[in-house]
């Protein structure tokens, strides 16, 4: 028996040499968990000629939506573990959903080998809105609380958690009007529904000088809206947003998780890809394998410690 | 009209020879029960990167506009809508297909698409900046009205018992509720199943509602599918074309409505043909004849969701919203074009728009001859083709449908069951359309409430959100018109026929 096994790991580990020598030899299915035309499919659009690009081989987009994402991340460690079956990850969405309800999957199952961008969190209000700063904006929330409408692209959605953090730390009460996306919560910005927006810099490219971008949640502005302050030189401690990965079926070898998180961040180094993304208004974000579990530890804390707040926790 | 000179650079012979293509693969996909034209737009995508930013939306508009119509075979000859934009054709062509009239009404569906379709290109084409603030016009609260407005066609649709219709609906309603709400985050009748966490899916359940009971009953009788009547098919073009002239309003409204409804960011092709079917009806003379098998049915609905392409792209283009599902992932097309779009589209880029518009012109005329020619052969084959193969082509197409919606097992699951559902019922007297609306219009009005009750909320005024708003009240007013009118109309003509008694 002993003999066999030795045998058995042998030719495993032996596949699984050949693979990554090879890796990737053909077209790698890439899952999206949401349905076409969304910010993750544009991301991985535009990832596609770059890996071509820089393997030969091409990445094959396909759409899995459902319960959010929910439906996809359930089966991924179902999947084919070869390497040509990836996945897209995205936060807070996988941390905050096992933490309301069993939805098949939890956090830690998920095994992501790159996050390679996100979009920032911004709060937007229309462009002839009596409300020129986040100054003015806190304090017409504090005159009349609760009165201050705020569209977003969903509960429990990275705006949601923006605008809950940032009620907290402007010590304000705002009143979140969930739309079901981004367009409809766009459309209802543009409409004056509502008094505001929590969305995403992609928002303030797509929109313009419809709009006016009262801060966004980064460490520095955004190279493609110079005009629009963090919220950080503003005096909020408010960082963060919608963050995109990849992922893996959790028994995919190796070696050939190390080429993948390789390739992504050769992708994510090409200055014609960074020019596309930043001026889609999305941010960079290079956290490799080295950096994941310090990354995902911080994270999962902040998210939990919000949901707890919030009461969307499962009993 | 300065834009008249784009009309050259759309005439390329590489833009017409798209454009063509485009259309005949959007009509093919969208006849296929279970194949959207968003899943034909998504699918076709990838092949348009390569090309000119033009050329890549006259390709995607003619995918699009080709699979909203085609979507009115499978509703007139199977009596499934191939695209939920093609719900309410089934209910007067089917009928008239049962009656031998299948070429009459693909022809008629034919005619009116392009007519639709011609009527949204143009608003686009003219008038789509101040359009666009329609739109924006439009709250949560205008939503719930239209949504609740699409509703009351239950009470008219007349086919069977009012009461239920009503049922029905309700069942439609619950039914929208299963899944994670979308407002709240709720998790509602879902057991211990994962599965269900989605929600049911529209299109799985149009696929499972309307084409199993019709599958089963096929197998279980033995006459003919649709009545041949030892005639060759043909077009019929000159009876086709006096019922145009006689319903030349009906058109006229049903487009303008179906451009209204596309610019919506809410709503779609399928409520746009159920505004457009009702309006019909409550207009026309021969409104006991809806249901039953009235072309001018058919007029209404097939024209309206045409004219939701050219609609939708109003908002897409100029605010850089997206009018309808389809319009999403072209937009999204566009963002990797490096395209953006927004009210500075028409005046800075204003060669691609106006090429584009122009093209999705020319894919409109093209869907004429293109519409009329694959309309004669799928008539042709599904009359020739024997039960024995037909049932089996046909429900191969479900599961693969069904499937295709999430690539997933859940719907195929989902749309056998609800089709074994809807024929039991079908059996006791319920028809699957009631449950259909409930289900579509459940979900937007629910949306709707909930954010126009958490808005009017934060302004103070629940009541006046709801009741004093203008667009509002207006959909009220029809809301209310649609209700009472069948009831004042048989009042009145009671009324007159005791007096001449």
């Amino acid at each position: 028996m002993p003999i066999r096994n030795t045998l058995l790991a042998a030719t495993l580990a032996l596949s699984g040499s050949l693979a990554f020598a090879a890796y990737p030899d053909k077209t790698v299915n890439y899952i999206i968990p949401f349905g076409p035309g969304g910010e993750s499919d544009i991301s991985a659009r535009l990832q596609e000629p770059v890996f071509k690009k820089l393997t030969g081989q091409s990445l094959a987009i396909q759409y899995k939506p459902g319960a959010g994402g929910a439906a996809a991340w359930a089966q991924l460690n179902g999947m084919t573990a070869d390497g040509y079956t990836v996945m897209g990850t995205n936060l807070p969405h996988i941390v905050l959903q096992p933490l309301q309800k069993d939805v098949g999957f939890k956090t830690d199952e998920i095994t992501t080998l790159f996050w390679f961008h996100y979009t920032p969190d911004a709060l937007i209000v229309p462009a002839d809105s009596p409300v020129k700063t986040l100054k003015d904006f806190v304090e017409a929330a504090k005159k009349a609380p609760g009165a201050t409408t705020l569209s977003g692209s969903g509960t429990n959605s990275a705006n949601h958690l923006a605008q809950q953090q940032f009620d907290k730390m402007a010590g304000i009460k705002t009143t979140y009007v969930p739309f079901g996306g981004t367009g409809p919560s766009n459309a209802a910005l543009l409409g004056k529904q509502v008094s505001g927006s929590w969305g995403y810099t992609t928002v303030k490219m797509q929109l313009g000088d419809q709009v006016r971008c009262l801060g966004v949640a980064m460490e520095k502005r955004h190279p493609a809206i110079p005009d629009c302050p963090t919220f950080k030189e503003q005096g909020f401690e408010l960082v963060g947003g919608a963050y995109r990965g990849v992922a893996v079926p959790k028994s995919t070898p190796a070696d050939v998780q190390a080429k993948l998180a390789e390739i992504l961040g050769k992708i994510n180094a090409d200055p014609d890809f960074i020019k596309k993304m930043e001026e889609g208004g999305f941010a960079m974000l290079n956290v490799g394998p080295a950096q994941m579990g310090a990354f995902m530890a911080k994270v999962k804390a902040q998210y939990e410690a919000l949901a707890k707040e919030m009461g969307i926790t499962k009993k | 009209m300065g834009s008249l000179e784009y009309l050259l650079s759309a005439l390329t012979p590489l833009n017409l020879l798209l454009a063509l293509a485009g259309v005949v693969a959007g009509t093919v996909i969208g006849a296929l029960p279970g194949l959207t034209a968003t899943m034909a737009v998504a699918v076709l995508v990838p092949f348009t990167f390569a090309m000119e930013p033009a050329s890549a939306l006259i390709a995607l508009g003619a995918i699009y506009t080709g699979a909203i119509y085609g979507g009115a075979y499978a509703a007139i000859l199977l009596n499934t809508p191939g695209t939920p934009s093609s719900i309410a054709t089934t209910f007067d062509g089917y009928p008239m297909a049962r009656a031998g009239s299948g070429d009459l009404a693909l022809t008629l569906a034919c005619l009116s698409s392009v007519i639709g379709g011609l009527v949204g290109a143009g608003f686009l084409l003219v008038l789509a900046p101040p359009m666009a603030t329609v739109a924006l016009k439009f709250g949560p609260v205008e939503y719930f009205w239209l949504a609740v407005f699409g509703l009351t066609l239950i009470a008219s649709l007349g086919e069977g018992s009012t009461v239920k219709g009503l049922i029905g609906g309700c069942l439609g309603l619950l039914l929208a509720m299963v899944g994670v709400a979308e407002v709240g985050g709720d998790v509602r009748f879902v057991g211990d199943s994962k599965a269900l966490l989605g929600g049911i899916d529209i299109v799985s359940a149009l696929i499972g509602l309307y084409c199993i009971p019709v599958l089963i009953e096929l197998v279980a009788t033995p006459v003919a599918h649709l009545d041949a009547t030892n005639r060759v098919a043909s077009f019929r073009l000159r009876e086709a074309t006096s019922i145009l002239r006689r319903g030349k309003f009906n058109l006229a409204r049903s487009s303008v409505l179906g451009t209204l409804v596309g610019i919506l960011p809410g709503a779609g092709g399928s409520i746009a043909s159920l505004v457009a079917y009702s309006e019909a009806k409550r207009a026309s003379p021969r409104r006991d004849n809806f249901g039953k098998g009235e072309p001018d049915g058919i007029l209404a609905t097939e024209s309206a969701n045409n004219a939701t392409v050219g609609g939708g792209f109003i908002p897409t283009l100029v605010l850089g919203i997206p009018g309808t599902p389809p319009d999403a992932i072209i937009l999204g097309a566009l963002l990797v074009q490096g395209i953006r779009t927004g009210p500075t589209l028409f005046t800075q880029q204003a060669p691609i728009v106006y090429t584009f518009i122009w093209g999705l012109i020319l894919a409109t005329v093209i869907m004429l001859p293109v519409g009329l020619l694959i309309g004669r052969f799928a008539f042709r084959s599904i009359v020739a083709i024997p039960k024995a193969v037909l049932v089996p082509g046909v429900a191969l197409l479900t599961v693969l449908g069904s499937f295709a919606v999430h690539n997933n097992l859940h719907e195929v699951q989902q749309m056998v069951l609800l089709g074994l559902m809807a024929w039991v019922l079908g059996r006791f007297g319920f028809s699957a359309s009631p449950i259909v609306l409930g289900l579509i219009l459940g979900s937007i009005a629910e949306r709707g409430f909930v954010q126009g009750h958490l808005i009017g909320g934060a302004k103070g005024s629940v009541w006046g959100e709801f009741f004093g708003r203008p667009i509002s009240l207006g959909i009220i007013v029809f809301i209310l018109l649609g209700l009472l009118w069948p009831w004042w109309a048989a009042r009145r003509a009671r009324g007159t026929g005791g007096a001449n008694a």
